[in-house]
């Protein structure tokens, strides 16, 4: 079976059942759902989500880019104070980068004064951590590969037959 | 004024395309699901149209050379080595066309001589007939068989040469069959070729929707490449249909003929399209793959849901069509098609469009979304239970 066509058909429609995934890999239901099974057991598999656009919504959330700067540690490097940041589960997101700062970290909140808060009063207090910049987004245009905002790109207008 | 006496007769004799009725009964319909389509369903990559808009904003909108852009032909002949293993030389042996049927054109009014034969593969290309009957020459169909997968086998090969033939046109993967020669299948019509001299047209256009099997070009065989003239183009790969740009590979005595003609009537292909193209060959092969792992999951469901109902479907290795069998229907390919538009308003196109020998098939095509293809299913069941004996 091919891990690849399963990952990315998921990755697409994380809702499609077993049948259709089994015909269009040409595999058994059977082969597909142990596959499966043991992707997420390796997890290879992180969960079957689902890409909200809250700003349709009347739910409130602001999110920030929050970069940090962070001193490393004998023996844990970076990771062990990446643990103390990504456990807040504020903390949505987050990368360690090359370049002129350290990490990354997408933080989601209410209100602007509450990340503000979060920043201030968690983040920047965690040991090592020795800079932060925050940055607030203000539109989102594009999530996991989706387009969010009304885009007429890529609208279908082909003739309904062609040779 | 009676205008149809001021018409050649060669216009004349010229029979509308098949295709033509069932996109006139479709488009009169609303909400009419359409299978019918031979052109992909993504749009261009960005970086291409990106490139493009940049070279229009250049001031990039000038003729080009004949042949096309020298940049653009060396990238070509770059691309046919790497992916194909076969070499070409980007001044003697590329011209870039106004699409694959720009190339198909030129290609067959460079050889053909009036009353010259030129065997065409039924079912075939819509174009393929005319192109030849246009130039002069006589069309002599080779109806291959199911039973065959619709690949060309010595045997039916040998059966249709004649002194008077002059060339064969090959299109594999097919397009309507999705029927695919491989490497092994070549070798034994490839001494047929060479003994026999006659001039290959390999319409290649949808090499790099290959599933399973790599693609192989009947012009790696180096016994004949000389003998064969590759018409390819970018509009099935690369999702650039309306942007009308191909190419034609061949010898340097062929292509010097082709370039005649073409720089006559076309003088050279667009402009913008070009600087796109060059995009599309430097940086865009990710979402060439990513296009054809959507291809090859939309055929496998098709070939499944069509055997499943009882409509047998060979599983093909190319192109983005399936070609299942309704026999057991008890209708004829035409019958079928119009009872399932009118019925469910789903939209196939029967096989006899692409020749007789689609007597028998419909062609659907899977360059649509898992998700249309599923609803489209569904319906085509219902409408086939009413019919199977």
């Amino acid at each position: 079976m091919e891990d690849k066509l399963l990952l990315k058909l998921l990755q697409k429609n994380a809702r499609m059942k077993i049948t259709d995934l089994a015909a269009a890999l040409d595999e058994s239901k059977d082969d597909v759902i142990n596959r499966l099974t043991e992707l997420e057991k390796q997890k290879v598999i992180c969960g079957y989500h689902t890409i909200v656009n809250w700003d349709k919504t009347n739910t409130e959330i602001v999110t920030a880019l929050i970069q940090i700067n962070a001193s490393p540690e004998r023996e844990y490097g970076y990771d062990r104070i990446a643990s103390h940041i990504y456990k807040f589960s504020e903390v949505d997101t987050m990368y360690l980068l090359s370049g002129s700062f350290e990490f990354v970290a997408i933080v989601k909140g209410k209100t602007m004064q509450e990340v503000a808060h979060f920043v201030a009063s968690k983040l920047a207090c965690v040991d090592g951590v020795t800079g932060t910049s925050t940055f607030f987004t203000l539109k989102q245009y594009k999530n996991n590969g989706v387009v969010l905002i009304e885009d007429e790109d890529g609208k279908n207008d082909r003739l309904v037959v062609t040779p | 004024m009676n205008y149809e006496n001021m018409l050649s007769d060669r216009v004349k004799t010229i029979k509308p395309s098949g295709i033509r009725k069932f996109f006139d009964l479709a488009s009169q319909m609303d909400d009419v699901i359409s299978l019918g389509v031979g052109e992909p369903d993504f749009a261009t990559p960005w970086a291409i149209r990106e490139a493009a808009i940049y070279s229009i904003e250049k001031g990039k909108t000038f003729y080009t050379a004949n042949q096309g852009l020298l940049e653009l032909r060396e990238e070509i002949c770059d691309y046919y080595k790497r992916r194909f293993h076969v070499s070409y030389d980007a001044n003697d042996h590329c011209i870039l066309t106004v699409g694959g049927s720009e190339g198909i054109d030129i290609a067959i009014r460079s050889i053909l001589n009036p009353g010259e034969e030129m065997i065409v593969l039924d079912p075939g290309y819509v174009a393929y007939t005319p192109g030849v009957e246009l130039a002069g020459g006589i069309p002599v169909h080779l109806e291959l068989r199911d039973e065959d997968e619709f690949k060309l086998t010595p045997e039916l090969l040998k059966s249709v040469i004649t002194p008077k033939t002059k060339a064969i046109l090959l299109n594999y993967p097919s397009n309507p069959t999705g029927g695919f020669m491989t490497k092994e299948d070549y070798e034994k019509i490839v001494p047929i070729i060479k003994e026999s001299g006659i001039i290959v047209l390999s319409d290649e256009i949808y090499a790099e929707l290959s599933y399973e099997e790599e693609f192989c070009s009947i012009a790696s065989f180096d016994e004949i490449k000389d003998q064969v003239i590759i018409i390819s183009g970018f509009s099935k790969a690369f999702a650039m249909t309306g942007w009308r740009l191909g190419y034609v590979l061949a010898n340097k005595t062929l292509t010097s003929a082709m370039k005649k003609i073409h720089q006559y009537i076309i003088m050279s292909a667009p402009t913008a399209a070009q600087y796109g193209a060059l995009e599309g060959l430097r940086h865009c092969q990710d979402e060439v793959e990513s296009m054809r792992d959507s291809y090859k999951t939309r055929r496998n469901f098709l070939v499944k849901a069509f055997n499943d109902m009882g409509l047998y479907t060979f599983k093909p290795q190319g192109a983005f069509y399936v070609f299942p069998c309704i026999r057991s229907t008890g209708l004829t390919s035409e019958e079928f098609c119009e009872k399932l538009l009118e019925d469910q308003k789903v939209a196939c196109v029967p096989g006899t469009a692409f020749g007789a020998a689609g007597e028998g098939f419909i062609r659907v095509s899977y360059a649509y979304s898992l998700e249309e293809l599923k609803v489209a299913v569904e319906k085509i069941k219902l409408f086939v239970e009413k019919y199977q004996k």
